[in-house]
């Protein structure tokens, strides 16, 4: 009887693609949705998955890593000395004022990583090279500085600007994932970027370490937390602790959480009426089946063969289209996309549990359906 | 028209020493609702269908043909008498049982078609084989034989949208007779065809339906085709109120097209 249920889906076609586009539209809202909101949360903790280093250590009341509480400078040694540490590196993270040659001011990040190892630099680099940080005044700008500074023609290598009033000159253009607050980075050695930023007592942002090969990172993490009395984070936490911070802070959470809730009740609730709807203009073939001696558990089957091949090809469709969407809307970093395994299996479970559940309301449909209906 | 003098009142046919009756109904009540609602359909049906013959139920609309139907089919369950259909007392089986006998023992045709429009003429008439776990290809190649059968070797890959309406009957006959049921139930085969479709459809089911291992009931309110029934039962508000034998002759004495299928058939004495 599945040869029967199949064609019962597939050949009434009108039924058939309005079903599998009530279960597309469901499938690709909520996941170009919830794409988008990952997206958004990773953008937000960019900052630290862009240097990819495994600890950071820093004040302990920080709330996210762009709220800089400077440390002490000794930290650096306090944190060599615990144990299970392979190396500990200072890092500078401040906001500053860039001053181009045509008089233009922009915001930016600007970042001092360890001069001797460069601990914290961009992986990828578009332009230069990133060791040409150790010469005089250099700098390395990411792409979204070239894009939100005046464009390639402002911004490239070798072009000099000021950085709060202090020379910086480009040797290098890297290519990093986009800060949440869309401000461009600025990379430069640690020392050279003091120079850069206001005069404070303490200019230590961060200490980034590595645990040695042999020792667990949590635990690394905790002895530097319990023997300095800083806050010290493996990469994975910190970036939650940052995502937790815009959720609770920002209105992303509520807003952007709303809709994507909205989007996945909506579309569920149309994939499951779509589907529950499907069954009932149905119900006399089924009735006439019953009729002809067709158990009810064999009908079951079918509806549930049914329910589930329909929502696997609206699953897949749907899939797709939010990816094309995402190839083509977020392929130049302008949108926020992620979309993620779990983010994936999220929908997969919730799509079968649609699947499921309006199958059941019309397996029960079924059971109740005399098969007398066929003669009326 | 006139048919053929009562071979029976209100009581049941007997048929001493001869097969048993493929139905047999005695007193059977079946009513709907509760309360001041409640109606009772079936007030104390007698009837006996034999092996072999063709019975038309008749009456008027609304006396109970298709409830009688359907409690012949197990469909519907009896609230009082005795039902027997082929040897077996229906109304005491478990439903799970009663729908494995119903697919097993009987075909239905039904005025509306009833065809899976999704599916070619062939696989229609498979379904019945199908529910009964007969391979696919089996399956196919008994519908396609049967729809030889019935005049439609040609058009066993048709959906029936691409069917008229005498063709897609004649597809329900092949579906209701591929898996060779003993009891052949046909609710007002010929009320959605013209009255040549009519014809040939009953002549097919004379000629093809009837057979002597199997009992054939057709509803019906067409009087062009009671000539081609064994005997006639009149149902009237939920009573059987007469058995008739069948006219000799169609209606204006003309035997049309189903006397080109075969003639119509002599009405077989009922016992009385």
């Amino acid at each position: 009887m599945n040869y029967v249920a199949l064609k019962m889906l597939f050949g009434d076609r009108a039924k058939y693609l309005m079903l599998l586009c009530g279960l597309t539209f469901c499938v690709m809202l909520i996941v170009q949705q919830g794409s988008i909101f990952w997206g958004l949360m990773i953008w937000s903790q960019s900052g630290i998955s862009n240097l990819n280093v495994q600890i950071w250590v820093t004040d302990p009341n920080i709330s996210q890593v762009a709220e800089v509480k400077p440390i002490a400078p000794t930290t650096v040694e306090r944190v060599r000395s615990v144990p299970g540490v392979e190396w500990a590196v200072p890092l500078y993270r401040g906001i500053g004022r860039a001053r181009l040659a045509n008089g233009e001011y922009h915001q930016i990040t600007l970042m001092g990583l360890d001069a001797s190892t460069l601990i914290g630099r961009p992986t990828n680099m578009e332009e230069g090279r990133i060791e040409d940080l150790r010469t005089p005044d250099a700098v390395v700008v990411d792409q979204w500085a070239v894009e939100r500074m005046g464009g390639p023609e402002v911004i490239k290598v070798g072009t000099i600007f000021e950085i709060n009033d202090k020379k910086a000159r480009i040797v290098g253009i890297a290519h990093v994932q986009k800060d949440f607050q869309n401000i461009p980075s600025v990379y430069a050695t640690f020392e050279r970027a003091t120079t850069y930023a206001p005069p404070e007592r303490r200019l230590l942002s961060y200490v980034l370490a590595k645990a040695r090969d042999n020792e667990p990172v949590e635990a690394v993490t905790r002895r530097i937390a319990e023997q300095t009395g800083l806050g010290a984070y493996n990469q994975e936490e910190f970036g939650w602790k940052t995502i937790l911070w815009v959720l609770n802070n920002t209105g992303i959470g509520i807003n952007f959480g709303t809709t994507i809730l909205l989007g996945f009740i909506v579309g569920m609730a149309i994939a499951g009426q779509t589907f529950y709807l499907f069954t009932v203009e149905n119900l006399k073939q089924f009735g006439e089946l019953k009729a002809m001696g067709a158990s009810t558990f064999a009908l079951a089957r079918m509806i549930i063969l049914q329910a589930f091949t329909v929502g696997l090809i609206g699953f897949g469709v749907g899939i797709g289209l939010a990816t094309l969407f995402g190839s083509l809307a977020a392929s130049k970093g302008q949108l926020p996309f992620a979309e993620t395994w779990p983010l994936l299996g999220l929908v997969f479970g919730s799509l079968l549990a649609i699947c499921s559940f309006s199958a059941t309301i019309s397996i029960i449909k079924l059971a109740k359906l005399e098969p007398a209906i066929v003669f009326r | 028209m006139e048919l053929d003098a009562p071979t029976a009142e209100v009581s049941p046919e007997e048929t001493p020493g001869g097969p048993p009756p493929a139905v047999k109904a005695r007193g059977v009540i079946k009513s709907f609702g509760a309360g001041d609602t409640k109606v009772t359909v079936l007030k104390g049906i007698d009837l006996d269908v034999r092996m072999g013959e063709l019975l038309l139920l008749v009456g008027e609309s609304g006396g109970g043909k298709t409830t009688l139907l359907s409690v012949i089919a197990g469909i519907l369950d009896i609230d009082e008498g005795q039902l027997d259909v082929l040897g077996v007392p229906l109304p005491l089986l478990p439903g799970g049982k009663k729908t494995k006998f119903r697919g097993q023992t009987m075909g239905f045709i039904f005025q509306q078609f009833n065809l899976l429009p999704a599916l070619t003429a062939a696989e229609n008439v498979a379904v019945p084989l199908l529910i009964h776990g007969t391979p696919k290809k089996e399956s196919l190649r008994r519908a396609r034989t049967m729809l030889g059968t019935v005049g439609l070797g040609d058009r066993t890959e048709f959906v029936p949208a691409k069917l008229s309406g005498g063709q897609q009957q004649r597809v329900a006959i092949a579906r209701a007779l591929v898996s060779e049921p003993r009891l052949l139930i046909c609710d007002e085969p010929t009320a959605a065809l013209d009255g040549e479709n009519g014809q040939k459809i009953m002549a097919i089911l004379r000629d093809v339906g009837r057979s002597p291992e199997r009992a054939v009931i057709v509803v019906t309110h067409d009087s062009r085709i009671f000539h081609f029934g064994d005997r006639i039962a009149e149902l009237t508000d939920g009573r059987i109120v007469s058995v008739h034998g069948a006219p000799k002759t169609p209606p204006g004495g003309s035997t049309g097209p189903a006397s080109d299928a075969g003639g119509p058939p002599a009405a077989h004495e009922a016992a009385s």
